[in-house]
């Protein structure tokens, strides 16, 4: 039993990190109906940032400090510049220059900073609390802190500031929005650089644990996706509460499924998204689309 | 959401054909001397040209099915080097474990791949192709892994090494111009398949299906059916391809079929052109040569040109290169009749 529940813990932690990322996918879905498949290669970028400021000698806090303020920038530059081209295009056309994005990034990143692996602090403190058979390490809880925050952050910027107001208009109705005068333009490239400060978050914490190197945030990104579908990709709770479910039913799958094991994980995420589209497509907590002609 | 219903000429608009009477036929003269350039090329060039040249009508086919999907039917794969995995590895498998003449290894290849299409597809296109792109993408991060475990079967990570296909005696040809017209017979053959597949009845289905899904279904169409059927076709041609693939290295490894190669050739097919026939062939010497040419560089160097080229591509050229290709013939100024 005392093993069951530590893999509960375990699960929790990664799928802390799952919900990060996938709240970052969720909040450009919402503004734009864009799902962008290079979320995960932004994070990585950001957290290489993180990474050359603490080799360069900064603490841990301020250099998170500085990414966190330099990935809001750069999303919402890259939403100007690279996806305002192609805003109201079919989906199609939309994928396709996400997936592009994805690409240059991951080899930018590769360009600038070697495939070599490098080794990321963990701003956690290494100890762990016992909680009687159980054992929560520091990093576990300080992951699940940090997303806790910043769920409550954007909520608080959602439902109680004129921005946020203004962010919740131009999701439901960008004409009606325009029309009362909001930027949507530029409240469409303020969704970009949150989901980017928030994809940022997730690159750092996910770091420590997988060694920084470009590819490290594509297995993340199917967990994500993954965390995103289950959860309902228009509800930012959803993907939280879906990357939860999404980190216990894979370490529990690693652990007590012999045939999946660790190195067949990575097809729990498959499975969960082959299953929701199946059965209930708008996902747990989202709204099934009703379109007309 | 509700705007992506509606097309735009920025996307996958229909490619700028030609149809008048001039331009067909010398659209069918330039075949004609490609296909004799085609025969004539392994003669001239040394072996490893000509098998650099095998690898683009290996990728062309591949990208045919692609292009079936992507260009034709308006759904999205990033997952299609995976189908080509599946059918490499059905190949090799057959020849190293079963002992099959390599001929009939590709018809059973394009069955496995098309029935695992056909079993992914059908969850998949239920719904628009957005989860499609997700469930693909997760379905080649999944191959790589999974082929590793299977490890009696595959070779697990160390692969299966076979014995390439020998020239019969009688043609007096070299190794690698055997392979060499194998492959050009099967991309031809392919190519000839898909064309008049999609000047069928089931090709104007797909085009409609691509251009207004809701007209499509008023006017008859069954979505679900075609999306499925393109996806299962796309996944067969990536299965040929991977066949193929298999006689003309004679190795495969999971590491030959990351999800790398699957963004390859959707880079390839974006660029080279989506909906035009030409595309795939452009797309399969922009997959050959691009990263060998500027790996010298850095190895980053095939991700950023391929990175920005899509983006560029799907801004100024929808229709990639067979594209701008079509629009430059169109400007060719007409005798007046």
């Amino acid at each position: 039993m005392a093993g069951f529940l530590q893999q509960i813990v375990t699960g929790l932690g990664a799928g802390a990190i799952y919900a990060s990322l996938a709240l970052a996918l969720v909040l450009i879905y919402q503004f734009t109906g864009i799902v962008n498949f290079a979320q995960g290669e932004l994070a990585m970028f950001s957290t290489y940032i993180a990474w050359t400021l603490v080799a360069a000698g900064v603490s841990f806090w301020l250099a998170l400090v500085i990414t966190l303020v330099v990935s809001f920038a750069g999303g919402m530059l890259i939403e100007r510049i690279v996806i305002r081209p192609v805003e109201g295009a079919p989906e199609l056309t939309i994928v396709i220059v996400t997936v592009g994005l994805f690409i240059f990034v991951n080899a930018a990143a590769g360009w600038i900073w070697t495939f070599l692996i490098k080794d990321f602090p963990n701003p956690f403190p290494g100890g762990a609390l016992e909680l009687g058979a159980v054992t929560v390490n520091f990093s576990t809880l300080g992951v699940l802190g940090v997303v806790g925050l910043v769920m409550g952050l954007l909520y608080l910027l959602f439902q109680h500031t004129k921005i946020g107001l203004g962010m919740r208009a131009v999701a439901t109705n960008p004409a009606s929005a325009r029309l009362v005068g909001i930027r949507v333009g530029w409240t469409l490239a303020l969704g970009w650089g949150l989901a980017a400060t928030v994809g940022a978050v997730s690159g750092v914490l996910v770091a420590p644990l997988l060694f920084l190197e470009p590819n490290m945030m594509a297995g993340v990104l199917i967990y994500a996706f993954a965390a995103a579908t289950l959860g309902g990709f228009d509800s930012p709770v959803g993907a939280v509460i879906g990357g939860l479910i999404v980190g216990v039913a894979e370490t529990l799958a690693g652990a007590y499924v012999g045939f999946i094991g660790s190195d067949l994980k990575i097809g729990v995420p498959l499975l969960i998204i082959l299953a929701v589209l199946l059965l209930r497509p708008q996902g747990l907590f989202g709204r099934a689309a009703v379109e007309r002609a | 959401m509700t705007e992506s219903t509606k097309t735009d000429e920025k996307t996958s608009a229909p490619p700028a054909t030609v149809k008048t009477p001039a331009a067909t036929r010398w659209r069918w003269g330039a075949l004609a001397v490609l296909l004799v350039l085609a025969v004539y090329a392994p003669f001239q060039l040394a072996p490893f040209y000509v098998f650099q040249l095998t690898m683009v009508l290996v990728y062309a086919v591949a990208l045919l099915g692609l292009n079936l999907l992507v260009g034709h039917a308006g759904q999205i794969s990033l997952g299609h080097g995976a189908f080509f995995a599946i059918g490499a590895y059905t190949a090799a498998i057959l020849m190293e474990r079963a002992a099959l003449p390599y001929p009939l290894t590709l018809p059973v290849a394009a069955a496995v791949a098309f029935l695992i299409g056909l079993g992914l597809g059908v969850p998949a296109m239920r719904l628009r192709g957005l989860y499609l792109a997700l469930v693909t993408l997760a379905i080649a991060i999944f191959l790589v892994p999974l082929l590793k475990r299977f490890e009696e079967l595959t070779g697990g990570s160390m692969g299966l090494t076979l014995a390439k296909p020998q020239p019969p005696a009688w043609t007096g040809l070299a190794e690698d111009q055997w392979l060499y017209f194998i492959a050009l017979i099967v991309a031809v053959g392919t190519f000839l398949l898909v064309a008049s597949l999609l000047r069928s009845r089931v090709g104007r289905a797909l085009h409609a299906v691509r251009d207004n899904e809701i007209a499509a279904e008023v006017m008859g169409v069954r979505l679900s059916f075609y999306k499925t059927l393109a996806f299962a076709w796309s996944a067969m041609l990536a299965g040929v391809a991977g066949s193929v693939y298999t006689w003309v290295i004679g190795f495969v490894s999971p590491d030959s079929f990351t999800v790398n190669l699957s963004i390859n050739l959707l880079a390839g097919i974006v660029v080279g052109g989506l909906g035009s026939l030409s595309g795939p062939v452009l797309g399969g010497l922009f997959v050959m040569f691009v990263p060998s040419i500027s790996q010298d560089i850095n190895d980053a160097a095939p991700g950023v040109i391929f990175g920005l080229l899509i983006i560029a591509v799907m801004y100024v050229a929808p229709t990639g290169l067979a594209g701008l290709a079509g629009r430059l013939i169109k400007k060719i100024p007409r005798k007046k009749e």
